[in-house]
């Protein structure tokens, strides 16, 4: 168990400010609720120092704890890119999948077992650039898919090249004199597709995105979660942004909360006020209720429901 | 007494110092010690003000500090006293 403050390596040299070790009672040993979620074997994870898909990670395990969910009936999926490190470090049936490909091999499981409770964890880049195709049919098909995108405004892993969701006039290695396509809108585009659960948070929203990913567990179809997480490596040094704590200020400082807003009016800018909360919420009969409804009334006796796949 | 106990994994600890500033009762500063990464890990310095929240967890992005809440001493429940 990695509970206790391990201080057999440290080293002292300036002599002030020492970690107060007073505080070492090993009587009483605080887990963490998330380790049960990881690999600890894997850890140090490699995202760089304040970069904000770990504390998404945090807010999804106290998801799971809270909604209860059976973690044998759960999958969780994810695309290439940073935010694609999370199936790897997960310790949950998870699927680390090709690029852009996350929400069709979802759809794959969920169509084999419908039982199961897939989640797809990806970034902005892997799930609305070149995946994006298969995030706007899946929410129009409205397939059960719980969406968690983390939106760092950039492709990351790859070099801090523009991506679709990177705002007007910030400055990216593919646009060094400044961005100037307009950007997806994520919640504006998965609403008008057909999403049944969308919200947005940032990473400094800890416990309200814990709350929502509680949330889309309970409801039947494509819900959709962006959260805005700091990239300080690959956006924020390229645009003079200051470190990952920075933008956790700017997101504190520039966020509104406004549940209900009308999603054509969330769109982001570099600098702008960042509005978050839930938007939409409505109920629409998934893919599969939709399947059986079309055979049932096609074929009558004839349609046989497909039974679950199970892999030995 | 403290109604919280918070703890730190110093080796895994990359220093962004969200736990630092989001903790709302002011328990925690970076310390000036290093661990292996040189990176300098986060310490107690007000340990008495600790509520046990675990925010400082929630946002840890290196799954690094996380916290409880520390119990008021219970009375002996005899009907457990049994399973010891
Ligand atoms: C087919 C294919 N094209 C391109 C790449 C290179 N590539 C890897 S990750 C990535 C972008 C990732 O961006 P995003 O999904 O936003 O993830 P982040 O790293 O920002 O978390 C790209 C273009 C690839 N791996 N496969
Ligand atoms: S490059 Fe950006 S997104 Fe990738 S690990 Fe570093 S901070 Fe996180
Ligand atoms: S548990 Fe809460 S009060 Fe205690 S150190 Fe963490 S954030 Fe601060
Ligand atoms: S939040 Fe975690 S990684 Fe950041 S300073 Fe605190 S313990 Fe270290
Ligand atoms: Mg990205």
């Amino acid at each position: 168990m990695t509970d206790c403050l391990n201080t057999d390596l440290l080293d002292d040299p300036l002599g002030d400010d020492r970690l107060n070790t007073d505080l070492l009672d090993n009587s009483i040993s605080v887990e963490n609720p998330v380790e049960r979620f990881l690999r600890s074997d894997r850890m140090p994870h490699i995202w760089c120092p304040g970069c904000g898909i770990g504390t998404t990670v945090n807010s999804f395990a106290r998801a799971l704890i809270e909604s209860k969910i059976d973690l044998g009936s759960l999958a969780l999926v994810s695309g290439i890119g940073c935010t694609g490190r999370v199936a790897g470090y997960v310790k949950l049936d998870s699927f680390h999948t090709t690029h852009g490909r996350a929400i069709p091999f979802a759809t794959g499981l969920k169509l084999a077992n419908p039982k199961l409770n897939v989640v797809v964890y990806s970034g902005d880049g892997d799930l609305s650039a070149i995946g994006g195709n298969h995030l706007i049919h899946a929410a129009r098909r409205n397939i059960d898919l719980k969406v968690i995108c983390v939106n760092n405004l950039i492709y990351a892993m790859t070099g801090g090249q523009t991506a679709p969701t990177t705002p007007d006039h910030s400055t990216t290695s593919t646009n060094p004199y400044g961005v100037f396509e307009p950007s997806f809108n994520l919640p504006h585009l998965v609403e008008a597709a057909g999403a049944v659960y969308v919200a947005r948070w940032t990473t400094f929203h800890v416990r309200q995105l814990a709350r929502s990913i509680s949330e889309a567990f309970k409801k039947k179809g494509f819900s959709f979660i962006e959260v805005i997480s700091p990239c300080p490596t690959l956006y924020q040094r390229r645009n003079k942004m200051g470190d990952a704590l920075d933008a956790m200020k700017f997101y504190k400082e520039k966020s509104k909360i406004r549940h209900g807003a009308p999603t054509s009016e969330v769109g982001m800018t570099m600098t702008g006020e960042i509005i978050v909360g839930k938007f939409v919420d409505r109920e629409r009969p998934d893919y599969q209720t939709m399947m059986k409804a079309q055979y049932t009334e096609s074929l009558g006796e004839r349609f046989v429901e497909p039974t679950e796949m199970v892999c030995s | 007494m403290a109604k919280g106990r918070v703890s730190i994994v110093v080796e895994r600890c990359k220093a962004c110092g969200f736990c630092v500033e989001f903790c709302p009762s002011h328990v925690l500063a970076l310390s000036s010690t290093f661990n292996s990464k040189g990176y300098h890990p986060p310490h107690a310095v007000h340990p008495e003000k600790c509520s046990g929240c675990d925010l400082c967890g929630m946002y840890c992005p290196d799954f690094a500090i996380c916290a409880t809440k520390t119990d008021a001493p219970k009375k002996a429940d005899p009907a457990k006293e049994g399973d010891k």
